[in-house]
């Protein structure tokens, strides 16, 4: 035990006296954070929008205003005819036109109702998604008002938002930073650590030692486990302080998966060491085969639904998947441990399966 | 018991054959020497001996106990100090000493006695980082490390390669200390003046042991007549002599080259050969034979 002792003592020295890992593990998630919260965000808001209303009666006049009073949109421009909408949009004055129809208001009191067309720049396709909804919501909460106050205005459709009701993307991208930031820590950090042990030479000290591999490599996962519980701590902080995405549902919930994914992640680390005998290889390794699929197939920024099924296959490979589809349900819809089982089983069982195999690559020798 | 007992093993690393067949056994309290130069074997045996690499063939034992079966044992018993370990530059003198002797379940106060007469040398620098020790301080922490936990066995694996020489020549007495101390040494070197401090040698190329004697009888064992010879050009020099009749091996010796003959040579005719290609200043004596020169003739064979 004092020897296992030792050795921690010792890694926290390496960590603590490179002042800049230090300054990238502690200062990455604050960056991460700040970066996707603020000047990445997909939010929508005062976007240029024109209107095309051959014939401006009041009724049209009211739902240009309400766009307008929103914090979305900003009314830039009101077109005659169908033909300027092109001319509009290329001379990027406005990113979308709401069209009506002839006689907007007369029609709305008859039985085929009228029309109402939203052209948008969808070369951000994700943006237009955006735009349309909002445009939608702030259209169908004008309807209802009218039928409301009386008026029969047809049918139109109502859009609500669960969970997220502002459409903030923080929502979204909270959960997959956490699962970013802790692979990186946990998996590559683990394992760069172990690797520069071989590359030094002191490695085979340690393993002429009596002490057991396994006691070397475990004293290696605690500096990095301490630090990962650090950082969620500090992404949670700010998620909530700054960012205003509240932890909705348990706490103890949400830091039960995360410690799983962290050991999950800590035990790929050693896998990856046990692989690899150069550093650089050591962050080959975990550079591209982890970071990359886990920041484009976890499902952070494309969602895991619209991918062909190649790509769901290797997602569902990835823990990240499946921390951050708990962290969502956990985190943000709030929902009880229970609604999240099915990702805490596999993550679990993940888990379980890299320690085995990577204590069983663990070698008692060089080779 | 001999101290180590290797018989007959065998190492390749695909088709790099490493090791090829090497047999010996170093007695307790002996100070045994492998000299050979980089890539004739010396690290793979090294590893063998430390369990850290199974051999393809052959057994090995360490003061009774199996490399292969009894490697828990053995790694109480075995001191190492690998040819490129570097110790952990981002650690203080005193860490890296108090590391390792916690590694190996001791203190430095426990046993301050092996490693007194070392670290002595050390300890005005002890708060300073390894990584900015000079070779030779780098090297004496290392043997502290090695020996902190008092090894019945110590491997050294080129302790002294790329040390100033007033510090080898002190590293060399510290292990004649550790000798009278009781402590088996096997040490490697690629410096063959090193060889003279062992009592016995083996000298190794291309992973087989072409002899194994105390030095001066492996001196001894020098056959044929030896000359050194030097002129004021020194590079020509060597292709001239080897082309004249009777010189078997001729080979570059420090400021002289160093020359084997056989029946039929004749000093003068190869002064006045020399001269009358032009060289200068020339000198033509013949020369006590080195551990060098039997490896080289050695190896010819």
């Amino acid at each position: 035990m004092r020897e296992f002792g030792a050795f921690v003592k010792k890694e926290f020295f390496h960590i603590l006296r490179d002042k800049r890992t230090m300054l990238i593990v502690l200062v990455m998630p604050v960056v991460l954070i700040i970066l996707f919260g603020f000047a990445l965000s997909t939010e929508v808001r005062n976007v240029n929008i024109g209107i095309l209303a051959p014939s401006p009666d009041p009724m049209v006049r009211q739902i240009a205003d309400k766009l307008d009073a929103s914090e979305y949109f900003t009314v830039t421009q009101w077109l005659n005819t169908p033909d300027d909408i092109h001319a509009a949009m290329k001379a990027d004055e406005v990113q979308m036109v709401v069209a009506f129809g002839q006689n907007f208001s007369g029609g709305l009191l008859s039985p085929d109702g009228s029309q109402l067309q939203m052209v948008v720049d969808a070369s951000d396709a994700n943006m237009a998604q955006s735009y349309t909804s909002y445009a939608s919501g702030i259209i169908a909460a004008y309807g209802s008002e009218m039928t409301a106050m009386g008026q029969d205005t047809g049918i139109l459709s109502q859009v609500q938002f669960l969970y997220n009701p502002q459409m903030k993307s923080a929502y979204n991208f909270v959960p997959g930073i956490m699962g970013l930031i802790m692979m990186l820590i946990c998996a590559m950090m683990t394992s760069i650590s172990i690797v520069r042990e071989k590359e030094m030479g002191t490695m085979e000290v340690l393993l002429v030692s009596p002490v057991r591999p396994i006691y070397i490599v475990v004293s290696k996962m605690v500096p990095y486990f301490v630090l990962s519980c650090i950082n969620l701590a500090t992404i949670l902080l700010l998620s909530v302080f700054v960012l205003g995405v509240p932890v909705a549902g348990s706490l103890a919930a949400l830091w039960l998966v995360s410690l799983i994914y962290i050991i999950a992640n800590l035990s790929l680390g050693l896998l990856i060491s046990t692989m690899a005998q150069q550093q650089v290889i050591a962050l080959m390794f975990s550079g591209l085969l982890l970071m990359m699929p886990t920041m484009l197939l976890s499902g952070m920024v494309f969602p895991i639904e619209s991918m062909p099924w190649p790509l769901r296959g290797i997602s569902c490979i990835l823990p990240a998947r499946w921390y951050v589809a708990a962290v969502r349900k956990l985190m943000i819809q709030g929902l009880p441990m229970i609604y999240a089982w099915k990702e805490i089983v596999i993550l679990a069982s993940m888990a379980v399966v890299l320690i085995g195999t990577s204590l069983k690559k663990l070698n008692n020798r060089l080779e | 018991m001999p101290a180590v007992k290797v018989e007959n093993i065998s190492k390749s690393y695909g088709k790099t054959v490493a090791l090829d067949g090497v047999s010996f056994e170093v007695e307790q309290g002996e100070l045994f020497g492998i000299i050979g130069p980089d890539g004739a074997g010396k690290t793979s045996l090294f590893r063998i001996l430390a369990t850290l690499i199974l051999a393809d063939e052959g057994t090995v034992t360490v003061e009774g106990f199996d490399v292969v079966k009894d490697y828990k044992e053995l790694r109480k018993r075995i001191g190492y100090m690998p040819g490129r370990f570097s110790l952990y530059q981002d650690l203080s003198v005193e860490e890296n000493l108090q590391f390792f002797a916690a590694v190996f379940g001791t203190t430095i106060r426990e046993n301050y006695h092996l490693v007194g007469d070392i670290y002595k040398f050390l300890v005005p620098f002890r708060k300073r980082k390894a990584g900015k020790l000079s070779g030779g301080m780098k090297q004496k922490l290392a043997l502290c490390c090695a020996l902190i936990h008092k090894p019945d066995i110590l491997y050294l694996d080129e302790p002294t390669t790329g040390v100033d020489p007033v510090s080898r020549k002190e590293f060399w007495e510290m292990l004649k200390k550790l000798q009278r101390d009781g402590i088996t040494i096997i040490v490697s070197t690629p410096y063959m003046d090193e060889a003279n401090m062992c009592d016995r040698i083996a000298l190794i190329k291309g992973g087989r042991f072409i002899g194994i004697e105390t030095p001066e009888n492996i001196r001894r064992s020098f056959s044929v007549p030896l000359w050194a010879v030097r002129s004021g050009q020194m590079h020509r020099l060597l292709n001239d002599v080897r082309a004249f009749s009777g010189v078997k091996n001729c080979y570059a010796f420090g400021e002289t080259h160093h020359f084997t003959t056989g029946e039929g040579f004749d000093r003068d005719k190869l002064w006045s050969y020399l001269e009358g290609l032009g060289h200068t200043s020339l000198w033509l004596e013949p020369a006590e034979a080195t551990i060098e020169d039997c490896y080289m003739q050695l190896a010819k064979m």
